[in-house]
């Protein structure tokens, strides 16, 4: 069975948990090191990015998760965890894991008002064109790639909401609020335990 | 969908984000860059830390928006703001600056003691306190998007909290055993909207995050109530009250995070200095006890 690790420090994790036990994905919550061991993939998830980051740098998590990555464990950051993945964060000093070739501006939209829905349209679910409900929460914004990442979603205005870079993926706002799990599947055919969902883990997204 | 702003989804969502976390009162710009580098996941923009407020007397009303602007922009995290129980004008104005959550809060001196705001008529979301099951589905029924106990705020004593966090939680596990056909009277015994109470029967916890406030003073008070199934705290007088505010506020920080784990608890309270000084319910007048206001 496949076995998710999601980061509980602070934050969205339980919803992430909830997702994945619908797909009948074994779930365990990371809150220390050791707690890394045996995954077939990591979700850094929503909440605030300065006290993920604090903690993590605090209990040791930051190198243990770097490893993990270059493993080749899938990673996946939402929201304050795709904050946590970029290589830099536009105007601020703040504890990154920092494996994506991506910069990121925090709060890109305004404040809490100005937190919106939207429907996103995803290349790389293949035939499935529903749109996706893109849920942004004081969200950031990706703004500039580097040449191995690949653009997986953009707002109707161009902004960049989705990446992924070989292993990692991150997304600006929040599958995990949404109930619909295409996300999720996705990410777990990144891990090559779902290759009955339909999904394949190779993207389809621009370069 | 095209794009839709102030809906149920982020405004829940938000408090969904700031889950497993600390909520820290501030009253000036540097307290609230010591809270974010402690950890906090937002800030609440004061005048006066509760404790005052309680010393001080007199009416306490919304900040003054100077003020919240100045802490707005010595963080990157959430700043929230109190207005008063039933004052939809002073949280039209936080709105405008605009805050990132109000606290429609008994900390301040109710402006109508008959009537909550209509949350549901604003953008920005709302937290309301509460002592009970009823008191909480009344509020979510107005549009409070986040619940929090109300506790004692200002004694740094946890046993109010601890009250209506059992209070709370105990009506919940209550609803879960009930037949369908048992669920209507529940409702009028509570005071509580049918629709809300058939959700929480349902869910089996409230439909939005639930905080603890309101008395936590120490690193094992927050864990206590979050191992009593609390979402996250709100900590006010207790950090900066205390001796050494920063590593208080760190120390409480893990402490939410490590909730489980013991050895922490022990490890980061070691050598905090003292406590805020702290009061007993008891001896605190009827007409002075905060709990008491709203309904």
């Amino acid at each position: 069975m496949t076995r998710i690790g999601v980061l509980a420090l602070q934050g969205a994790f339980i919803e992430h948990e909830q997702v994945l036990r619908g797909l009948e994905v074994e779930v365990c919550q990371v809150r220390l090191p050791h707690q890394l061991e045996n995954l077939d993939g990591l979700i850094i998830p929503g909440g605030e990015s300065t006290t993920i980051g604090k903690l993590a740098v605090g209990y040791g998590l930051i190198e243990p998760i770097r490893e993990l990555a270059r493993c080749g464990v899938p990673v996946w950051g939402t929201c304050a965890g795709m904050i946590i993945l970029a290589r830099e964060v536009a105007g601020y000093e703040q504890p990154l894991v920092g494996l994506m070739d991506i910069v990121v501006r925090r709060n890109a939209f305004g404040g809490q008002v100005d937190s919106f829905v939207e429907d996103l349209q995803v290349p790389a679910f293949g035939q499935d064109a529903r749109p996706f409900p893109g849920v942004f929460i004081r969200a950031p914004l990706i703004e500039s790639v580097g040449p191995g990442v690949e653009i997986l979603v953009r707002l109707p205005e161009g902004g960049i909401v989705a990446v992924r870079q070989g292993n990692l993926l991150a997304t600006a706002f929040h599958p995990e609020l949404t109930g619909d799990s295409r996300f999720h599947r996705y990410f777990l055919a990144m891990t090559g335990g779902w290759a009955e969902s339909g999904l394949t883990a190779a993207g389809s997204g621009e370069r | 969908m095209a794009r839709v702003t102030g809906n149920w989804t982020v405004k829940v969502g938000l408090a969904q984000m700031l889950k497993g976390g600390v909520i820290m009162d501030v009253v000036t710009p540097e307290h609230a860059r010591i809270a974010e580098d402690a950890g906090a996941v937002a800030v609440m923009a004061l005048e006066r830390v509760p404790a005052d407020i309680r010393a001080h007397g007199g009416v306490a009303r919304m900040s003054d928006p100077e003020l919240i602007l100045r802490i707005k922009e010595a963080v990157s995290i959430p700043v929230m703001a109190k207005c008063r129980i039933g004052h939809f004008v002073e949280a039209q104005v936080l709105e405008a600056i605009p805050v990132d959550y109000i606290d429609e809060s008994e900390v301040l001196t109710p402006a109508d003691e008959e009537h909550h705001i209509d949350k549901h008529a604003f953008t920005v979301p709302f937290v309301c306190g509460c002592r009970n099951l009823g008191e909480a589905l009344r509020r979510i029924g107005e549009g409070a998007a986040m619940i929090r106990t109300k506790g004692e705020a200002g004694t740094g004593n946890v046993v109010e909290a601890v009250r209506h966090a059992r209070a709370v939680l105990g009506e919940i596990r209550r609803l879960q055993s009930m037949a369908p056909e048992e669920l209507m009277a529940a409702a009028k015994d509570m005071g509580a909207p049918y629709e809300l109470v058939v959700e929480v029967a349902r869910l089996g916890r409230l439909p939005v995050v639930n905080f603890a406030a309101g008395g936590i003073a120490t690193p094992a008070d927050a864990a206590l109530m979050m191992q009593l199934g609390m979402d996250g705290v709100f900590v006010g007088s207790g950090i900066f009250k205390s001796a050494d505010p920063a590593r208080r506020a760190k120390a409480i920080v893990e402490a939410t995070t490590h909730y489980n784990d013991p050895k922490i608890i022990a490890e980061v309270s070691k050598g905090l200095g003292e406590a805020m000084p702290g009061l007993e319910i008891a001896a605190i007048p009827a007409a002075e006890r905060l709990a008491e206001r709203g309904w």
